[in-house]
């Protein structure tokens, strides 16, 4: 039986859950249902889609919403959170050091192949310090659950991780359907996240920025999975949204074509891939880039964040290091946990792998969405075969591990409540602190049974709320 | 302001007015077509013409008739100015300049879209025609009525009003284009029953048959019906009214910015020109001509705002 978070048996809640359940115990399964579809119908109107990509037809959908909220009490946030924060240390620390003296290669401890043959590591970004040392200023750290107090890391998205619109409308919706619940309960707020992203952004300005910096968010436009998501923090954070087609370099620095002519930027928060950032630099075919930039940036004159390069960092390659990377450079054992890994670009590893396929889950070194991976219990015989083949062919390109039975908690069905599988996404913002949202995006797998959490495989979110006690 | 949000802001407006146009286009050619009095056919193909998509429609469709014109102008995709694919435009441009909009302005460009895609979905039957085109003035009004509540004066306004009414301006020059010769003296056997007709569908195309009776007081003349829908400025769609306005709103933008552009000295010289003229001149020095010269002046204060707003990249 998988850990639920909500219920120690049938009818016996955990403590967070208490006040809610008892609340819910006097609730109308139907005018729930009724609740549920009005909360769909407030996600329809505002436009709140993702695109899947490959399906014409139905480019824009919406995430599946559940009310029932996850809860976590105050005393498993602050583990958490303590966790989180040695990560996020661990992982700026690291990037420096990569990109300066490598001294976690040369005393061992990450294998050199590993950097320099890695298409996220970009040799552009040798020697040069981001203004104020930050790498990664946005991270969405995911988190499982196993049992009391398992928490495993899952994965590090220190490049651009996305999701967090849906943190702050599932809190708004949830506030709007269910004022009571929030009476109730002692919910710590998220909602100033746009506010403190602007203040994170403003204080990692170049040191040649004088007055208040110009600040925007670079995003591919429309067609792109997380549109609404950069329009939505563009537009709460009151800065601009600006596409590649809008920005030139001009005397130095970056510029954005307005209306009265072009305007300096100093902080660019990019929702674009390294790949794309400057045609000049890195992909020539790009247009969704600055040709240029990385010249500016360079030369100390732009803030990127995340900083290109980060990808070495939260690469699933490097993730099976990050235990040693913490104690590294933190002098301390990990607080979280990582998920047992297997790479399979060792020879003996790769065959344990073949030979369990049926109970691993391999994932895609490079790939990320839920595309591409494997898992292999809830896999047919012959989906198995097929991916051994791929695993055979290009071993290094994957790694394995094995299927945690992640933590439930309950969603509205038409009979009631069930249990289904969830993670946890908590985004954390760096400057010259750093700060962890109490809370972040929880997803949850819709389909009974079901392992796969990802947006593009059909799994929903739900509102996260972590009590103040 | 971005030049591309300005660019945004523009057509969307464009667009939510030339959805509506199309409807109302749509409306006067179904009223045309249900008096027994002349060639059905032919006052399908004048309307196709008056949206600008007669050739289109010939490449997509083998015949004209009622229905094909129908389905061609309010939903399908392969014509760019259908109903529904002016609203995809517009809320897609709404989409890109999200942040320059508000929250209500933008959830009822969504809703309208949302609706009429759901609504338009399959080809429509005959007896659901009124209704549909009572939805689309319902959900595009609710989008204006959003828009003028909730937005601050300030140069997306401008921008997003500008864009409205060039495409207005467009919209009804084309309309007495293509039916500038039943206006001409020599047509005008003033009383016949099929002229009547004629002259109030021009009036339905822009939702003026009833105001005329109030203007004019009587019967359809072709010099009133031309002045009404050329020079009269208090009619909303007149292009003297069209250019009042979008001189009005380039000059808040003269004084926002600080800065004049040609396009303030062009669009002032047609507003000039309409508010100078008299009806009778036109028509004495030829109302096709009249007409042909205001189209491409119009697009020139087009192209004259997208160049001095940096609407595009150089």
């Amino acid at each position: 039986m998988p850990f639920d978070e909500m219920l120690s048996n049938e009818a016996e809640p955990r403590p967070p859950y208490q006040r809610y359940f008892d609340w819910y115990s006097e609730q109308k399964n139907s005018d729930l249902i009724k609740k549920s579809r009005d909360a769909e119908n407030i996600f329809r109107k505002t436009g709140i889609t993702f695109a899947v990509y490959g399906k014409e037809d139905s480019a824009e959908r919406l995430i599946p919403f559940d009310i029932v909220p996850r809860i976590i009490s105050g005393s498993e946030w602050r583990r958490l959170a303590q966790g989180i924060e040695q990560r996020v240390v661990a992982l700026n620390a690291f990037l420096d050091d990569i990109y300066h003296k490598q001294e976690i290669v040369k005393a061992g401890r990450v294998p050199r192949q590993l950097i320099e043959n890695n298409a996220a590591f970009l040799p552009e970004m040798i020697g040069f310090r981001p203004p104020g040392g930050v790498y990664t200023h946005i991270i969405g750290t995911d988190i499982v659950r196993t049992g009391e107090n398992q928490f495993y890391v899952l994965e590090d998205n220190a490049r651009t991780p996305s999701g967090v619109s849906y943190m702050l409308e599932n809190r708004e919706t949830m506030m709007q359907m269910f004022p009571e619940l929030f009476h109730l309960n002692k919910v710590r707020p998220v909602e100033n996240y746009p506010k403190l992203l602007r203040q994170s952004l403003a204080a990692v300005a170049p040191p040649g920025c004088n007055g208040k910096p110009r600040i925007a968010v670079l995003t591919p436009g429309i067609f792109n999975s997380a549109f609404y998501e950069h329009a939505y923090l563009a537009d709460q954070m009151g800065v601009e949204l600006v596409e590649g087609s809008d920005l030139r370099v001009i005397n130095g620095k970056v510029a954005m074509r307005t209306t009265q002519g072009f305007e300096a930027i100093d902080v660019l928060y990019r929702r674009v891939d390294d790949d794309y950032l400057d045609p000049m630099t890195f992909r020539p075919d790009s247009n969704l880039g600055v040709p240029g930039i990385m010249d500016v940036y360079r030369a100390g004159n732009i803030t990127i964040a995340n900083a290109p390069g980060t990808g070495i960092a939260d690469d699933k390659a490097i993730y099976s290091y990050m235990p040693e990377i913490i104690e590294f450079y933190t002098g301390r054992k990990p607080i979280l946990e990582n998920v047992p890994t297997y790479r399979c670009s060792e020879p003996d590893t790769l065959q344990y792998v073949l030979d369990n396929l049926r109970e691993l889950v391999v994932k895609e070194v490079h790939g990320s969405g839920g595309y591409g991976m494997l898992v292999g219990p809830a896999a047919s015989k012959r989906e198995c075969a097929e991916f051994a083949l791929k695993l055979k062919a290009r071993p290094a390109n994957y790694i394995a591990q094995p299927t945690l039975s992640l933590s439930t908690v309950p969603i509205l069905v038409k009979k009631g409540i069930a249990p289904r599988h969830v993670d946890l996404r908590p985004f954390v913002l760096v400057s010259d602190k750093i700060q962890i949202i109490p809370g972040g995006l929880t997803r949850v797998a819709i389909k009974q049974g079901s392992l796969v959490v990802n947006s593009s495989q059909g799994g929903g979110t739900k509102d996260t709320w972590v009590l103040e006690d | 302001m971005l030049g591309r949000t300005a660019n945004g802001l523009f057509w969307m407006f464009r667009y939510i007015e030339r959805a509506e146009n199309t409807a109302r286009l749509i409306d006067a050619g179904l009223r045309m077509s249900l008096t027994s009095l002349h060639d059905r056919e032919e006052e399908w193909a004048s309307v196709l013409r008056s949206s600008g998509v007669f050739a289109a429609f010939s490449d997509n469709y083998p015949e004209v008739t009622s229905a094909n014109a129908v389905n061609f102008l309010l939903r399908d995709k392969a014509n760019p100015s259908s109903v529904l694919s002016a609203i995809e435009s517009a809320r897609n441009n709404g989409r890109m300049v999200r942040t320059a909009l508000t929250r209500e302005a933008w959830e009822a460009t969504n809703e309208c879209y949302l609706e009429m895609k759901d609504l338009l979905s399959r080809k429509t039957a005959e007896a659901e025609l009124p209704g549909i085109i009572d939805k689309i003035k319902q959900y595009t009004g609710l989008i204006r009525g959003a828009f003028h509540g909730t937005m601050l004066r300030t140069d997306r306004y401008n921008f997003s009003r500008i864009g409205t009414f060039i495409e207005r301006a467009d919209n009804t020059a084309r309309i007495l284009d293509v039916k500038y010769y039943l206006l001409l003296p020599a047509a005008s056997y003033v009383g016949s029953s099929l002229d009547n007709v004629q002259w109030e569908t021009i009036l339905r195309s822009v939702s003026a048959h009833r105001a005329y009776g109030w203007v004019y007081e009587g019967n359809y003349k072709p010099a009133n019906i031309a002045d009404f829908l050329i020079l009269n400025g208090r009619m909303p769609r007149s292009l003297a009214y069209c250019y009042d306005k979008i001189s009005a709103n380039l000059s808040y933008l003269e004084r926002e910015y600080g800065k004049r552009h040609p396009v303030q000295d062009t669009a002032a010289a047609t507003l000039g020109m309409l508010r100078e003229h008299e009806i009778q001149a036109i028509m004495d020095r030829g109302l096709h001509e009249f007409l042909q010269d205001f189209i491409s002046q119009n697009s020139r204060v087009a192209a004259e705002i997208a160049n001095a707003y940096r609407f595009y990249q150089d």
